[in-house]
């Protein structure tokens, strides 16, 4: 459906090595404006490893990154943020002692004239994007660390929405979220889609990712399994490949993948 | 939300929304005072003495200000107090040595000019000390342990250990004493304009709540709030003026100065110490700098929790660089105090220093897990530990058994400390 853009995002044959450990390795994926490609793969499969290279936190040890066709480096957040890619991380990534506002803002606080902190004014910006996404939460003053999980949250995802991001990438961004909230981010992302913004999202609830992507990219042992629309495969066949890395005819294989005629049997 | 108390005290507190930690502080501070005033049948607490105590507290002070920053962010600095004898001793040769030499005695700019050379000084050697630290990831502990035995061997080396007097007559001002202290009339003015700046802070407080329709405080709170603050720097001031020079001083003055001397003897009162100005006025910018700056909410969240602020894309490394730059810049300061006061340098001066500051820091609330403290907790976490010190002294215990107080006094403190943070769950 998008094959005649520009991919707002590519990154190709991305690896990553801790150590002796491959976390990534040559993994290619793409991104196209409006659309949500969902990343998935067992725990400890490098989905986290290879959106922190995009999102500045991680330094690749080979590979390229492209946004909007033109080659770019990331080397730190700010980078990153600088080509309009914001994150929310699985680790949420906030600072505990400081209140919603201030994690909200942080790198980027809003200045008075006079070049000091203008909080009034952050702690009323904060108080409109958090009534959006959690109408409940009243503990402004408060420092996060106070915070139920689900509250972290909603505070992670403010931040990443409030900077007009053009490239959004989250990672478990509903894992401590109750159903109300959820079904706010999944909204959220429905309307984040409609104004053009890509949006890699990560998440172990296979229906979800179904129901809010547009393609599916597998992976595991930190090699990329497919990448197919979930319009051509089926849950099982997608579960399939998160599991067994087994790709099925109508997707093309990647690196990760296992030969098609393997049974579970051979595979384990 | 906020639930109105019947007890009167705690209503008192919520109203006022007053830091209960700084409000703990101030009333050991005064337990303390009341304790060493009545052992030493009120010797402590005659003007006298405590105009002393405010002298000797003014360059701890000023470096207690910078450590909290260093300690907020996770960091330690042990090299402070051999980096106040390094920066001492290159105030006292560039003022003694190298610009007589260059202008003669008492240029109107050599107070000045030794000033700023001590405080780039401070800034290099701090700056060194951050970069170890920020960029090549040694560990301050190990980085500013060795500031401390290296910046003491630099202090001996400029001058071969050879101490340095006497100061220019323009930079004794910055020790206090008689013609350090800006007597009674600019004692009086100064505490009536930092009460307007109180209360003009108020009001803006006020105001700005207003604007962005967050709850105000009652009116009733906010006069007791500002009439104690108020109160407290009037009360300074009357204590300041209450100690006169010593009538030989005056007398002398007076006969240079061809003032007839009245019946009774002349009465010139010190007023505000130079030294105690210079702290106050450090400890406001340090505040300001911690609370109402980019980089202040930055050393904050650094302290919290590094990664995250990374990822949000503070550049880390800069401003830990920039933290020990400061507090190589408060050291110099704090040396500019304790040379003129002693109108010399010499080559162990500061020694230990570095331990009152840290303990004055933490005293203050500043806490060694990072990302929690207080600039005005650490000027007053200086005054118990200086109270404490001079109040030993008064009484008359053995400087061994002081030493056990104080270390005794710390772990006591920071024991409560942890106690209330527990409770307060912050
Ligand atoms: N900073 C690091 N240092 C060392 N190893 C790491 C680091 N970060 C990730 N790894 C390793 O890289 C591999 C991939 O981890 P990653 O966090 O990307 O997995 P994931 O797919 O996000 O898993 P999950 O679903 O559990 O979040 C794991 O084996 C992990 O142990
Ligand atoms: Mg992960």
């Amino acid at each position: 459906m998008t094959d005649n853009q520009q991919p707002l995002v590519e990154m190709r044959n991305i690896s990553i090595s801790f150590g002796g450990i491959r976390a990534v390795d040559d993994v290619s994926i793409d991104l196209y404006p409006g659309e949500v490609v969902g990343l998935l793969g067992h725990n400890g499969a490098g989905k986290s490893t290879l959106i922190k290279i995009l999102s500045g936190a991680y330094p690749m040890d080979a590979g390229d990154i492209f946004v909007d066709g033109q080659p770019v480096t990331i080397h730190n957040p700010r980078d990153a943020k600088n080509l309009g890619i914001e994150t929310i991380y699985q680790t949420l990534a906030l600072a505990d002692n400081v209140d919603a506002a201030a994690n909200l803002f942080l790198g980027r606080e809003l200045q008075s004239r006079w070049g000091t902190l203008d909080d009034a004014a952050m702690e009323s910006a904060c108080r409109q994007v958090m009534g959006r996404l959690n109408p409940n939460f009243q503990r402004f003053k408060d420092p996060v660390k106070s915070l139920s999980g689900g509250q972290r949250q909603s505070v992670a995802i403010a931040r990443a929405l409030y900077f007009n991001a053009r490239i959004l990438i989250m990672d478990e961004p509903t894992a401590a979220l109750g159903p109300q909230e959820t079904a706010q981010v999944a909204e959220l992302i429905k309307h984040l889609k409609s104004e053009g913004i890509g949006i890699f999202l990560i998440s172990h609830d296979i229906h979800d990712v179904f129901d809010l992507s547009d393609r599916v990219s597998v992976m595991k042992n930190g090699k990329l399994v497919g990448t197919a629309s979930v319009d051509v495969v089926t849950k099982d066949e997608v579960l399939g490949m998160i599991i067994l890395g087994k790709c099925p005819p109508q997707v093309e294989p990647g690196p990760g993948a296992v030969a098609t005629d393997m049974s579970i049997e051979e595979v384990c | 939300m906020v639930e109105t108390s019947v007890n009167p005290v705690k209503k008192l507190l919520e109203a006022t929304e007053v830091d209960t930690r700084i409000l703990g502080m101030v009333a050991v501070l005064g337990l303390l005072w009341l304790g060493f005033g009545i052992a030493t049948d009120g010797a402590f607490l005659t003007p006298r003495n405590l105009w002393n105590l405010s002298v000797q507290t003014s360059s701890i002070a000023v470096m207690a200000t910078g450590m909290v920053l260093v300690i907020v962010t996770r960091n330690i600095d042990l090299s402070v107090g051999s980096l106040l004898g390094f920066t001492g001793m290159i105030i006292a040769v560039t003022q003694a040595e190298w610009l007589p030499a260059l202008w003669g005695y008492d240029h109107s700019m050599t107070w000045v000019t030794a000033l700023l050379v001590g405080m780039v000084a401070g800034a290099l050697a701090g700056a060194l000390q951050g970069f170890v630290i920020a960029y090549m990831g040694v560990p301050a502990f190990i980085v500013t342990l060795g500031g401390l035995l290296a910046w003491r061997g630099a202090a001996w080396w400029v001058t071969s250990g050879r101490t340095v007097a006497p100061m220019d007559s323009t930079f004794q001002i910055m020790g206090g004493g008689p013609s350090g202290s800006v007597g009674e009339l600019a004692t009086w003015l100064i505490s009536g304009a930092i009460c307007l700046m109180i209360v003009a802070a108020f009001l803006r407080g006020r105001h700005l709540r207003r604007l962005h329709q967050f709850p105000l405080r009652p009116v009733w709170a906010e006069f007791v709030l500002a009439g104690f603050y108020c109160a407290g720097v009037m009360g300074a001031a009357a204590v300041a003026n209450a100690y006169p020079w010593p009538s030989r001083i005056a007398e002398r003055y007076a006969q240079a100065e061809g003032i007839p001397i009245p019946e009774g003897g002349l009465v010139i009162a010190h007023g505000f110490a130079v030294p105690v100005l210079i702290a106050v006025f450090v400890a406001v910018v340090m505040s300001f700098i911690a609370t109402r700056t980019r980089f202040g909410r930055y050393v904050f969240a650094i302290g919290g929790n590094p990664e995250a602020a990374e990822l949000a894309g503070v550049n880390t490394r800069k401003v830990i660089l920039l933290v020990f730059t400061i507090m190589g810049i408060l050291a110099a300061i704090g040396a500019a105090i304790s040379t003129a006061r002693l109108n010399a340098a010499t080559n162990a001066q500061g020694t230990l220093d570095e331990l009152y500051v840290i303990a004055a820091a933490v005293i203050g609330g500043t806490s060694l897990a990072g990302g929690v403290g207080k600039v005005a907790g650490a000027v007053l976490g200086a005054l118990v530990m200086q109270s404490l010190q001079s109040g030993m002294v008064l009484v008359g215990i053995d400087t061994p058994l002081q030493n056990m107080i104080v270390g005794v006094v710390l772990v006591i403190a920071v024991w409560v400390d942890t106690l209330y943070r527990k409770r307060s769950s912050l």
